[in-house]
């Protein structure tokens, strides 16, 4: 029976969220092509919350287990999923900071092609096709995979986790094949204060020019803080200008998101933002010009003064929680 | 210390992109091509670290048609030495494109290759690593920040909630991320001294690969939605929206 393996990902020995998607993912593949699922678990030890794999729709749970893999290890994941790879119908992968690194060398070892960066997939004559947005969201891409093994990674927050599947996976351990590294990677540098990335965040917060200066991102982090489990974005204008690191960067030359509530505050709108942000599920606009191209793809909008609306939607949505 | 940078001419961020008649490829028509920016790093990086080290070779490699000749000008421009052209049509198939990359670099003895950590045309985000792959070299991607000293090399890369750091050894393969440096401008001596540098033409067929275009389409439009009110007297209504309405907060 043909098989998909799913590549889950693990920080500091705790699964992340976004394995639960891909597992989610490719039980999709698997319903298409009347395969099972295999979630494969890299790690170093014990790794939590790979209960909740089987409810998602697992079959198996391998782990390859090394003492070298508590942190990322490239050429040791890659050498793994490869040494395996080879037997899956289908592989996929999270296209996540991991998954974006992992994936092509995977695909470049198996000499498998890969799509990247999939927001839809579905199988269609026993093939997998996938549609994957490019030009950064202005144009959807669709793709056939006619390889031995489709190799695809899934856009975060794309997904929705579903662990209504409850099977109960079987644990199978799995060899590190003999590999080279040739990378290491040293450390994981936490910034000073937990920062939630754009990509993973279901709120995610946006300021543009419209804020001044830098210091006004405050009014933005307050809102974020109010909401929970939101994160702060920035268009290019204002990361070009410095106010904001570029990883917080929404747009064309930053990052795709797609989160459940986009707030765009001070935001005009141009063209490379909305690529950024469009696939959002709700979008909200406050901005003092009524005619700017914003408003066109926002569901929600507040004409005015963001320096009075944002303390006053801070204060309402805190107000809100506290019910 | 001698570098390659692999580039792609890419249409502008700021060009409003329609699908051509066929369904499959852009509408050129009035699209203004631009060096890929996330090469535009690659491409300092590589004349800082040849400019650091007082001597070596800087080399741009681009897959593409004639057109890309132009954008390979532009980096000569910017001070990289010579530039090689792999004529031919690219693939949807990032595999296929790396093959022909792996077959130039390997056999130019190259000290370190930049990539760019993805297009902004096919996003495919892949190139750079499986070159990398293919050559048996260590890969470091999306970086945003790098010191290559006494044949090592380091770099920082950004990850969900943090900043990764790593090592390796060269030769290597390193894809930029925004972050890594400030692209600089060619100056007007550049470009006149640019028209001088050698451009190489080295024709080559580019596999189709395992990856079929079915086709390309335009997202559905998002409807304009509404304007709540404005001010902050509106905010209680658009918070009222968005929890009973949308139901997302």
């Amino acid at each position: 029976m043909a098989a998909i393996l799913a590549v889950t990902e693990q920080r500091q020995g705790a699964l992340r969220k976004v394995s639960l998607e891909v597992v989610t993912a490719a039980r999709t593949v698997a319903d298409g092509l009347g395969a099972t699922v295999d979630a494969l678990v890299l790690g170093s030890g014990n790794v939590e919350g790979t209960a909740a794999l089987g409810g998602h729709g697992a079959n198996r749970v391998l782990t390859a287990s090394h003492d070298g893999f508590g942190l990322y290890n490239p050429d040791g994941y890659a050498a793994t999923i490869a040494s395996i790879g080879a037997n899956y119908a289908a592989i996929v992968f999270a296209a996540s900071a991991m998954g974006r690194d992992l994936a092509p060398r995977v695909a470049a070892k198996l000499g498998q092609s890969l799509a990247t960066d999939v927001t839809a997939l579905s199988v269609e004559g026993g093939k997998l096709v996938v549609t994957r947005p490019v030009y950064a969201g202005k144009v959807l891409q669709k793709l056939v995979l006619s390889g031995s093994t489709a190799i695809v990674s899934v856009r975060p927050n794309t997904f929705a986790a579903d662990g209504s599947k409850g099977l109960t996976a079987e644990a199978v351990a799995v060899t590190v094949p003999e590999f080279t590294q040739r990378v290491t990677v040293k450390e994981i540098k936490a910034p000073e204060q937990a920062v939630l990335d754009v990509t993973e965040a279901n709120i995610v917060v946006s300021g543009g020019r419209g804020l001044k200066e830098p210091g006004n991102f405050k009014l933005l982090e307050d809102l974020a803080a109010a909401l929970g489990s939101a994160a702060v974005g920035a268009s290019r204008a204002v990361v070009d200008a410095g106010w904001r690191e570029h990883g917080a960067q929404v747009g064309q030359t930053g990052k795709t998101v797609a989160p459940s509530l986009y707030f765009a505050v001070g935001i005009s709108g141009a063209i490379q933002h909305l690529a950024g942000m469009r696939t959002s599920k709700v979008i909200v606009a406050i901005n003092k010009d009524k005619d700017a191209p914003i408003f066109k793809v926002a569901d929600y909008g507040i004409v005015g003064d963001l320096f009075e609306v944002l303390p006053r939607l801070t204060d309402e949505i805190r107000k809100l929680k506290a019910e | 210390m001698k570098i390659a940078v692999c580039l792609k001419r890419v249409p502008d961020t700021t060009a409003k992109i329609v699908v051509g008649g066929d369904g499959k490829s852009i509408d050129e028509a009035g699209v203004k091509f631009v060096p890929n920016p996330y090469d535009e790093y690659a491409l300092e990086a590589a004349i800082a670290l040849k400019e650091k080290a007082g001597a070596g070779e800087t080399v741009v490699i681009s897959v593409g048609g004639d057109s890309s000749q132009e954008t390979i000008r532009t980096a000569l421009a910017m001070g990289i030495d010579r530039g090689v052209l792999i004529q031919g049509a690219g693939s949807a198939d990032g595999l296929e494109v790396a093959k022909a990359l792996a077959a130039e670099i390997g056999a130019g003895g190259y000290d370190l290759v930049l990539f760019g950590k993805l297009a902004v045309d096919d996003y495919n985000h892949q190139v750079g690593v499986m070159v990398g792959e293919l050559l048996g070299l260590p890969v470091i991607s999306a970086v945003s920040a790098l010191t290559v000293e006494n044949g090592a090399v380091s770099a920082e890369r950004e990850i969900e909630g943090g900043v990764e750091v790593l090592s390796c050894s060269l030769p290597a393969v390193v894809t930029a991320d925004k972050g890594i440096n400030t692209p600089r401008l060619p100056s007007l001596k550049g470009i006149m001294a640019a028209k001088k540098k050698p451009l190489e033409s080295k024709p080559t067929t580019i596999g189709a690969g395992g990856l079929t275009l079915a086709g390309l389409s335009l997202p559905a439009e998002r409807q304009a939605g509404r304007i709540v009110g404005e001010g902050p007297d509106a905010v209680p209504a658009l918070v009222q929206l968005l929890r009973n309405e949308a139901k997302v907060i």
